[in-house]
């Protein structure tokens, strides 16, 4: 984040403004990604006028940074009315998330002339066998590739982002191969998400550690791997006072069903803009303001956890986990996988596997674990 | 002497922050903030009204400043935010760009 938009992100947390929204306009698509935390019905999108009319309250709310996603984004058939409305009339910064297969040179060159600031699109391996394995649409992995040229050709920023998982472990480094021959940049995100009404079987497709510490290791992609696997100090007593991450504080999301949560990973309703003013909910609602009271020292275990000043920490993931002031174990296997410390929470679900009952939390001195290295040189 | 004409670039993204503009560039996505001046500038930048009857109706009733001071001013502030392409100036009337908010669709 640049020093500026960092300043400007303090003084809307200070005045409480949503200075970022994501909204999903559809959860229809035209893949069918195997990972995907959706269903793809229509179960009552709002229409057009509505979006507009919310559009107009975000800007009065001063939403700066508006992230249009899905679902696909291009299957609305009003897509490209709502952006122009978006950024001719109400001058958002607009994102754009899609799989860019409907994009092709008119398209993009619309894109172009309507200021888009990015589109994220999301490529899952360089091997068509693969990516089109994963979206299970023939051809898709062309038809992504193809809309990136024309985007491209016509000056755009585009970030290609890339889901790790079973079906693509081992190709991660020919999309950023590819990335870097397009010229465009990528992202790798390694963790799958439970599905928005809760299954969780789709987390079978989340990568093993001995993976997960393949990849934080991958110089190419942390950088200085020594100083990002280091264990960091435990939080302190001003640590403690930190906010989780900024869902509810100066993001948020709304659903193409009016629903606005947190964050999109974080599916917790506290309001419908159908039956409240944006703002309202994002003032007076009591679960945006429940979410919003939580420090870093409400956390049950992660305050008083090594990692609990420097883990990825998820509390929409910790939310579908159960609690939302509980752990995520997805990350505290990633903090797991980087560092080789496990966390409170994982040596408590061990101890807990093996029997003991613990009558606290217990410190990680106390449990055995060996560090992932040390576990692949014994299998060695 | 010719008048100039000053418009805001419909590339731009721009909100309101505690009183101050948030302007992310349309070129290179770099992020300005404007002053209170700049602000008021940037709001008036319709296309049709000249530079200096902006700074006339709307600087100099703000602000207590020698009108030709501000007029230069003025003018250093919009070929500034010009090279940027936050604004774009002309010695012409500047059209806005068509709007096809509430027309064509996919």
């Amino acid at each position: 984040m640049s020093g500026l938009l960092e300043e400007m992100t303090r003084r809307a947390l200070a005045r409480n403004i949503p200075l970022s929204v994501q909204l999903d306009l559809t959860y229809r698509c035209n893949e069918r990604c195997v990972h995907c935390y959706l269903d793809h019905d229509d179960h009552g999108e709002m229409t057009t006028a509505e979006i507009k009319h919310l559009l107009k309250e975000m800007a009065d709310a001063g939403v700066f940074i508006l992230t249009l996603s899905g679902g696909e984004i291009f299957l609305r058939k009003d897509f490209f009315e709502l952006l122009e409305y978006a950024r001719r009339e109400l001058t958002f910064c607009v994102k754009l998330k899609t799989n860019a297969v409907m994009i092709r040179e008119r398209e993009a060159a619309r894109i172009r002339d309507l200021g888009v600031q990015s589109i994220q699109i999301s490529i899952y391996s360089h091997r068509p066998e693969v990516h089109d394995a994963i979206t299970l649409v023939p051809g898709s992995l062309k038809r992504s590739l193809d809309a990136i040229r024309f985007l491209k050709s016509q000056g755009l920023r585009v970030v290609m982002a890339n889901v790790l998982m079973t079906h693509n472990m081992h190709d991660y480094n020919g999309v950023r191969a590819l990335a870097e021959e397009m010229g465009v940049e990528s992202t790798l995100d390694p963790t799958i998400t439970p599905m928005m009404d809760g299954d969780r079987s789709v987390l079978s497709l989340n990568v093993d550690q001995s993976v997960m510490h393949q990849v934080f290791r991958d110089k190419g992609l942390i950088g200085d791997v020594e100083e990002f696997c280091a264990v960091q100090a435990p939080p302190d007593e001003n640590a403690l006072e930190n906010l989780p991450c900024s869902a509810g504080h100066t993001t948020c999301y709304v659903s193409p069903y009016g629903d606005v949560y947190p964050c999109v990973q974080f599916p917790y309703t506290t309001g419908n803009v159908r039956q409240q003013r944006f703002l309202d909910i994002w003032r007076d609602s009591e679960q945006m303001n429940e979410v919003r009271a939580i420090r870093l020292k409400h956390l049950t275990g992660c305050s008083s956890c090594v990692h609990g000043g420097s883990c990825s920490r998820c509390p929409g993931l910790a939310f579908m986990e159960g609690n939302m002031l509980g752990p995520s174990t997805q990350d505290c296997e990633k903090s797991f996988a980087r560092t080789g410390v496990p966390s409170v929470n994982l040596q408590a679900k061990r101890s807990a596997a093996a029997g003991a009952m613990p009558s606290s939390l217990p410190h990680s001195n106390l449990i055995q674990i060996r560090p992932v290295t040390e576990m692949a040189r014994a299998s060695a | 002497m010719s008048r100039l004409f000053v418009a805001r670039n419909p590339r731009v993204a721009a909100r309101s922050l505690d009183g101050e503009m948030m302007i992310m560039s349309g070129r290179d996505s770099t992020l300005f903030t404007l002053n209170k001046t700049a602000t008021i500038l940037w709001q008036a930048a319709d296309g049709a009204t000249p530079l200096d009857q902006i700074v006339e109706q709307r600087i100099c009733a703000e602000f207590e400043v020698e009108p030709a001071q501000a007029q230069q001013d003025a003018e250093t502030l919009a070929r500034e935010l010009a090279s940027h392409e936050i604004l774009q100036i002309s010695e012409q009337p500047i059209a806005p760009v068509a709007s096809n908010v509430s027309g064509e669709s996919r």
